[in-house]
C-alpha cells in the first residue's frame, strides 16, 4: 500500500451537455417521431438515476443476479512470457450470460418496468448483447424481440437458439449488409412503429440522447469496482487500462471512473479486421472520419458521398461501422487513445490466453488483450495493464475452429 | 424574419387561390435506373405534380420501410450520389423552371459533401427545399440559417407524437412547408386513420402558418382523396415506388398510371368542397 497513487484531479468533466452532446459529437439525429419517446426516456432516466430505490434494485440485481462484482485477476504466467508489464484482467467474462452486456441490460429493463412498457426489443450483433437483452426480459415478464443480422445469425447459431430458449423472437435483418448496423435500423423502425408500449434496449454508448451517457453509466459499475480493487490487489491504479472498441460499451464501462485519474493511460482497441490498408477492417476512429448515423454525431466508416460502407471483423461484436460518440470526443481531447489490432493478432492473443491461463475469452476482448501483449514486452516489469476481459469466447468455438479448418 | 419567396411558395400560394391541393410524389433518384429519373419527373409533373420530392439515396435510412429502402439500395448500386442527384435537377430545370423540387435524404451525405458547398450548389441547381429526416429542428440551426439565406426552404417533419412546443419550434425555423407523418412507423407502413389526421392537423394550424402536406400511409386515390380533405398536400412515395418497381422497364407508364387517378381524386376535393 505504499507505492505512489496516483490522484484524482479536480478538473471536472461534465458530457454530455443537456442535448446530449460531447463537444461536437453525440446529439439527437433521429426522425421526429422518435423524438417524443427520447424526451420521455430521458425524463425517466434522470428521474430514476437519482432515486435510491432504483439504485438499489440496480445494485441488487448486479450482485445478486449478475454476479458481481467481477474479480480482476493477475494474468501471471502470460505476463511472464510475455517477459515485461504485469497484465491483470477484469473478469466481466464471469458475468451472468457471460459478458459485460448484462450490466447495462440489468438497467435499461428496470427503467423499462418503471416506465411501464411491457415490451422490449434489442438489435444484437455477437448476439451477446440480444442474449442479454432476452435474458433480463425474462427476468422481468417482458416480452422480447431480438433484432440480428442475417449473416450474423449464421454466424452465431448458439446465440440465437440461446435466446429463443429464453423466450425471445429473434428476427434475422436480411437489408444492406446484413449485419448489426442493419439490425440496429431495423429496431428503429421497429421502435418508431410500437413507440407506445415498447422499449428499446440499446446495447452499447452509441445511438441518440440519452443513449450513450445511459448505457455509459449503467456499464460503469465495471471502472468503479476496479477503481477500489486495484489499491487491494497492488496498491495502486493500473498505468494502463486497455478494452476493445465496437460501438464501446465495456471500455466506456472501465475507463469513464478513471476519466479523473490523468495518469492512467486509456487506451481503446478497434477492429483492425485484415489490416487498415486493405479497407476491410471496422476500425472507426483510427480510420474513418466524423458523420451522422444512428442517431448520433461520431466517427464513421464511410464513402467520399457519405455512404456508410461494410466493414469487417472477425468478431461480430466489433463489426460495426460507427463507434460511441464519447469515444469520438475522448479521441479529440487526448484523453484517451485509439489503436487497431488485426483479426490475426487477436487470435494469437485468444490462443494465448487459453493456453497460459485456462481462460477462452470473446474474440472481441481478445483485441485488447492483443494490444497489451503487444506493448507488456516493451514495458518494465513493475507496470501494470489492466485489460477489460469483456466477455468469454464460448460463442466464438465455430468461427475459430473454422480459421483452423476444423468443422465441429 | 419572413422567408425569401421560392417555387414552393408561389406553388401553395397559386394552388391556394385556385382551392386546390397539392399532389406531392416522391420518387428515389436513380431508381430504377440513372436515366430514368428526369424523364420521370417530367411524366409525374405532366401528370398532375405539383411539387417533387426527390430522394436522396442512403446506405441506412432507418426512417423508411422496405420499399424505399429497396429502391435507395438500387440507386446506390446504381452508382447514384448526392452530387449525381444535383445533376439532375439542374437537367431538369433546364426544361421546367415552374415546378418546386425538394431533396429528401439524411444526413450524412450532406454533412460528407459540406452544408456550405451543397447550399451553394443546390441553390444554383434549383433545388427549393430540403428535408433531412434525422435532423430535427434542435440541430438544425446551422444549416436552417445556410438555406434560408439562399433562399432554400428546410422543410420538418411533424409526427402525431408532436406536442406543441415542438411544432413551435417548427413553425419558427421551417419554411415551405410541414411534411406532417400520418402514421408512427416507417414509410409504406400501415393503414391510415383520417379522422385522426383531421383532429392533429387542427391542433397544428394553431401554432403553424405553413401549409402542411401528409405522407405515409397514401395508397390509392380514396386514401389520397381522403387526405385531400384535411391537408394542403399529399405525398405519395412507397406506393409510386411499388407501381414503378412492378414495371422498371416502362417506370414513366407506370408512374402516370398511378397519378393521373390520383390527381382526379385529389381535385375531386376541390370540387366538391
Amino acid at each position: 500500500m505504499n507505492a505512489p497513487q496516483p490522484k484524482a484531479t479536480a478538473q471536472p468533466y461534465a458530457y454530455p451537455d443537456a442535448n446530449g452532446h460531447f463537444g461536437p459529437y453525440g446529439g439527437v439525429f433521429v426522425a421526429e417521431t422518435l423524438i417524443p419517446a427520447l424526451e420521455a426516456l430521458t425524463e425517466a432516466y434522470e428521474a430514476a438515476k437519482d432515486d435510491p430505490a432504483f439504485r438499489a434494485e440496480f445494485e441488487a440485481d448486479l450482485k445478486q443476479y449478475v454476479g458481481r462484482p467481477t474479480p480482476i485477476y493477475h494474468a501471471k504466467r502470460w505476463s511472464e512470457a510475455l517477459g515485461g508489464a504485469q497484465i491483470y484482467l477484469k473478469r466481466e467474462d464471469l458475468n451472468h450470460t457471460g459478458a459485460h452486456k448484462i450490466n447495462n441490460c440489468i438497467g435499461q429493463a428496470l427503467l423499462a418496468r418503471r416506465m411501464g412498457k411491457p415490451r422490449v426489443i434489442a438489435e444484437t450483433g455477437a448476439g451477446q448483447h440480444g442474449v442479454a437483452t432476452a435474458t433480463v426480459a425474462a427476468r422481468f415478464g417482458l416480452k422480447c424481440v431480438v433484432y440480428m443480422g442475417a449473416e450474423d445469425v449464421q454466424r452465431q447459431a448458439a446465440n440465437v437458439y440461446r435466446m429463443k430458449l429464453l423466450g425471445a423472437e429473434v428476427v434475422p435483418v436480411h437489408s444492406g449488409s446484413k449485419t448489426l448496423k442493419d439490425a440496429l435500423n431495423e429496431a428503429l423502425r421497429d421502435w418508431v412503429t410500437h413507440v407506445a408500449d415498447t422499449f428499446y434496449i440499446i446495447g452499447t454508448v452509441a445511438g441518440p440522447h440519452p443513449y450513450p451517457m445511459m448505457v455509459r453509466d449503467f456499464q460503469a459499475v465495471i471502472g468503479r469496482e476496479c477503481l477500489k480493487q486495484m489499491p487491494a490487489l497492488v496498491g495502486r491504479q493500473p498505468d494502463y487500462v486497455i478494452a476493445c472498441v465496437g460501438g464501446g460499451s465495456n471500455a466506456m464501462g472501465i475507463f469513464y471512473p478513471y476519466l479523473p485519474y490523468e495518469s492512467v493511460r486509456l487506451i481503446g482497441v478497434e477492429a483492425a479486421g485484415e489490416g487498415i490498408a486493405t479497407g476491410r477492417h471496422a476500425a472507426s476512429l483510427t480510420a474513418g472520419r466524423p458523420g451522422v448515423l444512428h442517431g448520433n454525431r461520431t466517427y464513421l466508416l464511410q464513402n467520399e458521398d457519405g455512404q456508410i460502407i461494410e466493414t469487417h471483423s472477425i468478431s461480430a461484436g466489433l463489426d460495426y461501422p460507427g463507434v460511441g460518440p464519447e469515444h469520438a470526443w475522448l479521441k479529440e481531447i487526448g484523453r484517451a487513445e485509439y489503436v487497431a489490432v488485426t483479426d490475426d493478432e487477436a487470435l494469437a492473443a485468444f490462443h494465448d490466453l487459453c493456453r497460459y491461463e485456462g481462460i477462452i475469452p470473446a474474440l472481441e476482448s481478445s483485441h485488447a488483450l492483443a494490444y497489451a501483449a503487444k506493448i507488456a514486452p516493451r514495458l518494465a516489469k513493475d507496470r501494470i495493464l489492466l485489460v477489460n476481459l469483456s466477455g468469454r469466447g464460448d460463442k466464438d468455438m465455430h468461427t475459430v475452429a473454422q480459421r483452423a479448418g476444423i468443422t465441429l | 424574419m419572413s422567408a425569401p419567396s421560392n417555387r414552393i411558395d408561389s406553388r401553395f400560394a397559386r394552388l391556394a387561390s385556385e382551392r386546390r391541393k397539392a399532389l406531392i410524389p416522391f420518387v428515389t433518384a436513380g431508381f430504377p435506373a440513372p436515366e430514368v429519373t428526369v424523364p420521370l419527373m417530367h411524366a409525374m409533373v405532366a401528370a398532375g405534380a405539383d411539387l417533387i420530392e426527390l430522394g436522396v439515396p442512403f446506405s441506412d435510412p432507418m426512417a423508411d420501410g422496405p420499399t424505399i429502402q429497396r429502391a435507395s439500395e438500387r440507386a446506390l448500386a446504381n452508382g447514384q450520389t448526392l452530387a449525381k442527384t444535383l445533376a439532375m435537377v439542374e437537367a431538369f430545370r433546364a426544361q421546367d423552371r415552374e415546378t418546386p423540387v425538394v431533396l429528401m435524404g439524411y444526413l450524412n451525405p450532406i454533412e460528407a459533401m459540406g452544408w456550405g458547398r451543397f447550399v451553394c450548389e443546390a441553390a444554383r441547381v434549383g433545388v427549393d427545399g430540403v428535408l433531412t429526416v434525422d435532423l430535427p429542428p434542435q440541430e438544425a440551426h446551422e444549416p436552417a440559417r445556410l438555406l434560408h439565406a439562399a433562399g432554400i426552404a428546410p422543410i420538418f417533419l411533424l409526427a402525431p407524437t408532436s406536442p406543441e412546443t415542438r411544432a413551435r419550434v417548427v413553425a419558427k425555423l421551417g419554411r415551405g412547408y410541414v411534411y406532417y407523418v400520418s402514421l408512427t412507423g416507417v414509410t409504406g407502413a400501415g393503414h391510415l386513420d383520417v379522422a385522426a389526421v383531421a383532429e392533429r392537423l387542427a391542433a397544428l394550424r394553431q401554432w403553424v402558418a405553413l401549409p402542411i402536406v401528409v405522407g405515409f400511409g397514401v395508397k390509392d386515390a380514396q386514401s389520397a382523396q381522403a387526405i385531400a380533405k384535411v391537408a394542403d398536400g399529399v405525398v405519395v412515395g412507397s406506393r409510386l415506388i411499388e407501381a414503378i418497381d412492378a414495371d422498371p422497364a416502362n417506370a414513366v407508364t407506370a408512374a402516370t398510371q398511378l397519378l393521373t387517378p390520383l390527381r382526379a381524386a385529389v381535385d375531386a376535393v376541390a370540387a366538391t368542397a
